[in-house]
């Protein structure tokens, strides 16, 4: 079979399965955020809610598109699929399962899988930095500003704790990575690099309590104030896929990826992989509903004086180890 | 170390924060899911107006305009008009030609049930009115007074006998629809229909 229509079905069948999963993952987040506040949640459209997501990209779709005026209208049109197609690219080197021999369970095997990710979710900055400065307001220029502020230094240290896992693993690419967890999972020698790296991702992905591109109390939606409709739907989901492409990524170089746990390995690799990433969305849900909104200057301050220095020290600490343990 | 340094290493308060949260998703639910499952309200809620009848089908109300001087709101208008002997709406001498109450005004404070000296305006523990006109709100004699096929009407509270035991009590019905229909889809409203079929044989 011709391996460019391989991989263009490949694609396809994951567009879909990532923007399901976009979807059900936004219908477990108002569900458990309205346990954990003691109401229900969605419960109106369909069974248990099921069709809520349906129901709100109809919505959206009809929802009017409008630019400001005082928007520059090029880039405030083309922003929020900068955003939209560098979190949907990522998945192009995110593997799902363990190969098997002429079946990959990804679209590529990059062996430069890490640094493919981390370049495009940093691509993925200037969607939102470019949407809040094009609108023309006052709220969505603070929200991009602050944007670019977050993410640059948080991406920092994330990169940092990533690379503890990657001078044990001595690879790259992210089917090797898993591999060599197949006798202890990198969490437990990289546990500060674990810690630094779910706090990076929850700042990284613009999450509460870390949401101060949006945050909604002070700068109205931030970045995406001015948006309506199907754009603000696009940055909707990028957000969300984002949040996904985190986990996948925390699954795959911390949790030993599809690797089962106490050997059940009755159940297949895809469904460990998916259930370690839904572990780490209850996680982003969790933090969401229990934590207020860290102040701004507090989240610089937390980024560059305690984030950064654990994270290097951890680099410094994991580099000797191995090098005089081989 | 400076307070706020020692606030932002403070972990155990953290983990103190998501126990409560991750423990409140098991707590059971005090939502009530309202159109489909109602709550029952107090016995003595304070609801819809309604204008009762005596048992041989004659208006209470003398169109004595008690009930609109007493209103805080302002929000009951009487126009009382003489009997005529031929068609006599009222025992008294006077009947309420118009009776008029604007629901949005109203505070449902329960003083025009108060003051009439008939006890002819009462307070039924219908709540749901919502409409999507304003106009809709003011109630006139064609949705006050109980009709002659729904029984007397609900007695006020201060009735001698004491507040009857399934008073107010609207869990059983159905639909809203029944609601919109009247009080004879009440429990109440069943009990007087009986009671009205017992005097009249």
């Amino acid at each position: 079979m011709n391996p460019w229509l391989i991989v263009l079905i490949k694609s396809a069948v994951l567009l879909l399965v990532v923007i399901t999963s976009f979807a059900y993952a936004m219908l477990a987040e108002r569900k458990v955020m309205g346990w954990m506040q003691m109401r229900p949640g969605p419960n109106r459209v369909g069974p248990w809610g099921l069709l809520q997501p349906a129901v709100d990209a109809v919505k959206l779709i009809m929802k009017e598109d409008l630019t400001p005026n005082t928007a520059d209208p090029l880039i405030y049109r083309l922003a929020p699929f900068i955003s939209l197609v560098t979190a949907f690219s990522v998945y192009a080197v995110i593997p799902f399962s363990e190969p098997a021999p002429g079946n990959l369970w990804a679209i590529g095997n990059v062996n430069a899988g890490i640094l493919f990710v981390l370049a495009l979710t940093s691509i993925g900055v200037y969607g939102i930095s470019l949407g809040g400065w094009a609108s023309g307001s006052k709220y969505p220029l603070l929200g991009s500003v602050r944007a670019t502020a977050q993410m640059i230094s948080y991406e920092l240290s994330m990169s940092m704790s990533l690379i503890g896992v990657l001078i044990l693993a001595g690879t790259t690419s992210l089917a090797g990575i898993v591999d060599a967890q197949h006798r202890l999972w990198f969490v437990i020698p990289q546990f500060v690099g674990f810690a630094v790296y779910l706090i990076t991702a929850v700042a990284e992905t613009n999450r509460a309590p870390f949401d101060l591109v949006e945050a909604d109390a002070e700068l109205v939606g931030g970045f995406n104030t001015e948006y309506s409709g199907l754009r603000f739907g696009l940055f909707f989901i990028a957000e969300y896929i984002n949040m996904l492409t985190v986990s996948c990524i925390a699954t795959l170089l911390f949790l030993g990826g599809w690797s089962p746990v106490a050997g059940l390995s009755i159940i297949p690799g895809v469904a460990w992989f998916v259930a370690k990433v839904a572990l780490f969305m209850f996680v982003y849900v969790w933090l969401r509903s229990t934590f207020p909104r860290i102040r701004y200057d507090r989240l610089m301050a937390f980024g560059w004086k305690v984030l950064l220095p654990i994270a290097m020290l951890n680099l410094v600490v994991t580099a000797i180890v191995v090098a005089f343990t081989g | 170390m400076a307070p706020s340094r020692k606030r932002l290493f403070n972990v155990i308060a953290l983990a103190k924060g998501l126990a409560v949260t991750f423990s409140f998703m098991f707590r059971k639910k005090p939502t009530i899911q309202y159109p489909s499952v109602k709550k029952q309200h107090a016995p003595r809620f304070h609801g819809l107006h309604e204008l009762r009848r005596y048992g041989d089908g004659k208006e209470r109300c003398i169109g004595c305009e008690l009930c609109s001087s007493a209103c805080p709101a302002n929000a009951i208008t009487v126009v009382g008009a003489e009997n005529a002997p031929a068609d006599r709406r009222s025992p008294g001498e006077r009947y309420a030609a118009r009776y008029e109450i604007d629901e949005l005004r109203c505070i449902f404070c329960g003083m025009c049930e108060e003051a009439c000296p008939t006890d002819a305006i009462v307070l039924t523990p219908r709540f749901e009115m919502a409409d999507y006109r304003r106009g809709a709100f003011i109630y006139a004699k064609d949705r006050l007074l109980v009709p002659p096929e729904a029984g007397l009407g609900r007695p006020p509270d201060e009735r001698p006998g004491g507040i009857p035991e399934d008073l107010g009590r609207v869990a059983d019905i159905k639909s809203t629809m029944d609601i919109a229909t009247g009080y004879s889809a009440t429990k109440r409203g069943e009990i007087l229909k009986t009671q009205r079929k017992g005097l009249a044989g």
